[in-house]
């Protein structure tokens, strides 16, 4: 390469990637290619092949579309083929948008795995994605309920506690009005939201009175407040639940079709087969989207997130959207919560929440704060979370307790590696002190 | 007619200080008010008060006649009250009409926000006023004479008719400044009334109509331009005879003691700050570093210092290579470092004066033993310090944090010149110091000059670049546009250089 310029513009040339990082890149290209030879295309059976089953099973309303089927050797030949590729053209050349390519070796590679966990077999992928997708909307939306508050600078590291109580009150008191009461099933999954929402509020306000009106430093705060939730419910659990059945079943919710949309191949079981709590994920979605970039509150909360000061000297009132939109927070923190037991399980367990709130704020950070990027993160450990059941049903010979740790090392991976430097709302964290 | 707002009686007191003792002040139509003073004789916290951000202890405000309690900003916009920030007010991820609607939001169907409408009213107030700025622009992208018209259209957008100005020139070019003067002379002919806030007395000279002048929290005196001089408006300020010029024979420069080869720096965010910088300083000379703050100068100096690594390039003290040293490394080969932020680089705050004053010399000998401190010693020495550098502390135990600025500055000062030293980086030396300091500062650089001393100085003041200096190099987005004798180097040449335009 000429070595005209400063050293700087030698280094802007490749896409701000310094030398040593580009040939990382490479390296690691050729790698992946290397392991899907190692680990998969040597030791795939000649003459199997892998079935992947793109139609769902069981009733749906979906235009029929043919199994994808692969001769397992040479397709996973062909993907070390292109891992080399593209791992010599990035020694050799350099891509400019290396980040991406780095994303499509990653999908290479878990495609190339799934190829031979399923030789000889078929696997089912639009079940697979439609689990993915059911696993990951707790996420997204604990994902959401951080999007919302550290917009306006509030940390919520709290929102694993918000989901664990509102997936308790959910549950306490939708099973209290369909079992006690004797409530229509959807009065009382009604009303256990309702009860979700109200305690996802309080939670949300607690916060926001601790961080705003006091200023304790937020890190503490939302910690104070997981500990209090685990406290609470696992005590009230234990306590009541475990004796009284009747208090801790609230039935769940039953998938609903959109009409025309399920039709579509593929995408229409997976997106469009699912239960209202879903829908209500994509409505929250596209609201808090515009609410956020068309709106005056949307307007007035990112200048308090990035620069309060000079937001309060244009009259807008710091602590009001801080404390309306931590309240909203802990409202959407806690519908994830709801979700767990009337989209999911329909019983509460303690500590059931197991660490998604934590790994929606990772998802919020994947997304670089932005509501659909959080729900694109999301997309992604709900994957990995899905395929580890999915593998642990095929049999694969990988140790569960590996499998089970899939989610978290994608997020680790993912928050390491491939995000690269997020930029964080200016003044998220601190408290604002009027002078 | 009563005139457009009247402060009667103002009184602020913080913990310890009285920042305003009954001040008076009247603002007529169209007037340009200077509010003349020290730092912290009181001007911010008059005009915070002012614009609601503070609430005066005793006092009264008049707008037109009427009297009002201003509780809030949104009080003070309401009545027409305008402030422009020392540091700017913008939301630098947002767009120009963002920042400039914020607050005051047009809406369509009152849900979503129309910033084609906004931007329309920005084009015309930019027309009207001769205020050029693109509304589409994110305000991070923009140089700060350019920020700075955004803050000014914030105003005229919620149509104020008082404008509070707090220090506007501090970080613009000479060239900017001219252009911003014609900016606010042409506001204050159609009819808005301003307050100019500066301690510069040649803006003061050019610009307003009345000058107040204001010294330990009290109104010393009103006069206009015409009625009186620099020399005397200086001792208003500071309440004693002051020299305002550097008082130095002519260089005698020796060996070459930094030579600085093609250096490459980059800032906190990865983008590069310094971008193939090559120069020299010699013994017995002062080379001055000028450029509008923000142009590289921080890093290249913490580069020089130790404290950031160089992506590329050479740096040589008395010929010993040293790029990317351990900062103690660097200091030990005979470099004093008088850093751009005291508060946060030179001092430990709560350390009182005493240990401050030892702070890169605690652990060698007569200071410590064995690595054991010898208080005795260090005490001994820091009074001796302390008179010697003029630091005026009730004790020598009292933390750094409880001097004035002048007398932390001293500390660092004290400390970094009473070593054997073979080079000075001194950056911003006089930053918010009063007028009686800056001139001790001063003095102090050139005696060490004539000692035999390289003076490296960086500062964003020009006036102080080119008192001090034997040469100035003019730093523009991170180069070195060009290096002047200062004997020759006129103002307007270096104006130029610092806002990138090299005569051909």
């Amino acid at each position: 390469m000429a070595s005209t310029g400063t050293a700087w513009e030698r280094i802007a040339a490749r896409g701000g990637v310094t030398p040593r990082r580009a040939r990382t890149y490479g390296l690691v290209f050729f790698g992946a290619g290397l392991l899907i030879y190692l680990l998969f295309a040597r030791v795939a059976v000649a003459g199997y092949t892998s079935t992947f089953v793109l139609h769902p099973g069981g009733a749906t309303q979906a235009i029929p579309v043919p199994d994808l089927v692969l001769p397992t050797a040479p397709a996973l030949y062909a993907m070390t083929l292109i891992c080399a590729f593209l791992g010599g053209w990035q020694l050799a050349r350099g891509f400019r948008r290396v980040n991406l390519v780095l994303g499509f070796i990653a999908g290479l590679f878990v495609l190339a795995f799934l190829t031979w966990a399923s030789q000889g077999r078929s696997f089912n992928l639009t079940g697979m994605f439609s689990s993915a997708l059911l696993r990951a909307v707790p996420i997204a939306l604990a994902g959401l309920s951080g999007v919302i508050c550290e917009r306006c600078a509030v940390i919520n590291i709290g929102i694993e506690g918000m989901m664990l109580g509102g997936a308790f009150s959910a549950t306490l008191m939708g099973s209290l009005a369909l079992n006690v009461w004797k409530w229509p099933s959807w009065a009382s999954m009604s009303f256990g939201l309702l009860a979700a929402l109200i305690t996802g509020a309080l939670f949300g306000l607690l916060l926001a009175v601790l961080a705003v009106r006091f200023k304790v430093n937020q890190i503490i705060a939302g910690t104070a407040i997981n500990i209090l939730s685990v406290g609470v419910t696992s005590f009230i659990s234990s306590r009541i639940l475990s004796h009284f059945q009747q208090l801790n079943n609230t039935g769940t919710l039953q998938p609903v079709s959109v009409p025309l949309l399920s039709r579509i191949p593929i995408i229409g079981p997976v997106l469009f087969e699912q239960n209202l709590l879903v829908y209500l994920l994509f409505i929250l979605l596209i609201v808090v989207h515009v609410v956020l970039f068309h709106t005056r509150w949307g307007l007035r909360t990112r200048a308090v997130g990035e620069h309060p000061r000079a937001a309060d000297t244009l009259g807008v009132d710091v602590f009001k959207i801080r404390y309306v939109n931590v309240t909203i927070g802990g409202m959407v923190a806690a519908l994830g919560g709801a979700f767990l037991i009337l989209g999911s399980v329909g019983r509460f367990d303690e500590l059931m929440t197991a660490g998604k709130g934590f790994i929606g704020l990772a998802a919020m950070i994947f997304g670089k704060w932005m509501p659909f990027g959080a729900f694109g993160a999301a997309l992604i450990f709900g994957f990995a979370d899905a395929l580890q059941v999915k593998l642990a049903l095929l049999q694969v010979p990988i140790p569960s307790q590996f499998l089970l740790m899939a989610p978290y090392l994608v997020t680790i991976i993912v928050l390491a590696g491939v995000v690269g430097e997020a930029v964080p709302p200016a003044a998220d964290g601190q408290p604002y002190e009027k002078e | 007619m009563p005139p457009v707002l009247e402060l009667r009686g103002i009184t602020k007191a913080f913990p310890g200080v009285l920042a305003n003792d009954h001040i008076n002040l009247t603002l007529e139509e169209g007037e340009i008010h200077a509010l003349l003073g020290e730092n912290g004789a009181g001007k911010t916290t008059l005009m915070n008060i002012l614009y609601g951000l503070y609430s005066p202890d005793e006092g009264e405000i008049f707008v037109r006649g009427r009297r009002v309690e201003i509780r809030s900003p949104g009080d003070a916009i309401a009545l027409g009250i305008g402030m422009v920030h020392q540091h700017f007010m913008l939301v630098p991820v947002l767009t120009v009409t963002e920042n400039v609607m914020l607050g005051v939001e047009s809406t369509r169907n009152g849900i979503f926000l129309n910033r084609a409408a906004a931007a329309r009213r920005i084009r015309e107030i930019s027309r009207q006023h001769g205020l050029e700025v693109d509304p589409d622009a994110l305000v991070k992208t923009l140089p700060v004479g350019v920020q700075q018209r955004v803050e000014i259209i914030k105003l005229l957008y919620r149509q104020a008719d008082i404008l509070i100005m707090d220090e506007p020139t501090a970080v613009l070019t000479p060239q900017e400044v001219e252009e911003l003067f014609k900016v606010i002379r042409s506001l204050a002919d159609q009819g808005k009334s301003i307050i100019f806030i500066t301690h510069k007395l040649k803006e003061v000279m050019a610009i307003a109509d009345r000058i107040t002048v204001l010294r330990n929290g009290r109104v010393v005196g009103t006069t206009t331009p015409s009625q009186t001089t620099e020399e005397q408006l200086a001792s208003m300020m500071v309440g004693r005879e002051v020299l305002l010029r550097v008082n130095k024979a002519p260089a005698r420069p020796g060996e070459t003691v930094l030579e600085v080869e093609n250096l490459e720096v980059l800032d906190d965010r990865g983008n590069p700050a310094v971008r193939g910088v090559s120069f020299e300083v010699r013994a017995g000379e002062v080379l001055g570093i000028a450029g509008v703050q923000g142009n590289g100068q921080t890093e290249l100096v913490e580069a020089l210092t130790g404290l950031r690594a160089p992506l590329a390039g050479r740096v040589r003290i008395l010929g010993k290579e040293f790029t990317s040293a351990h900062p103690r490394w660097v200091l030990e080969r005979g470099v004093a470092h008088v850093p751009e932020d005291r508060q946060k680089d030179g001092l430990v705050l709560s350390f009182p004066v005493a240990e401050n004053l030892v702070l890169n010399t605690y652990y060698i000998s007569p200071f410590a033993r064995r690595g054991v401190l010898e208080q005795e010693v260090i005490l001994t020495v820091a009074e001796q310090r302390a008179r010697e550098f003029d630091i005026r502390t009730p004790s020598i135990l009292t933390p750094v944090v409880n001097l004035s600025g002048g007398n932390q500055q001293k500390v660092i000062v004290a400390r970094e010149f009473s070593r054997p030293i073979r080079l000075l980086i001194a950056s911003q030396p006089t930053r918010g110091l009063d007028v009686g300091s800056i001139e001790y500062i001063h003095r102090r650089i050139v005696e060490k000059r004539d000692e035999g001393c390289a003076v490296l100085l960086v500062s964003p003041e020009l006036d102080e670049v080119m008192s001090l200096s034997d040469r100035i190099a003019v730093m523009y987005e991170g180069q070195i546009m060009d290096i002047l004798p200062a004997g020759r180097a006129t103002k307007e040449e270096i104006g130029l250089l610092m806002a990138g335009v090299r005569r051909e």
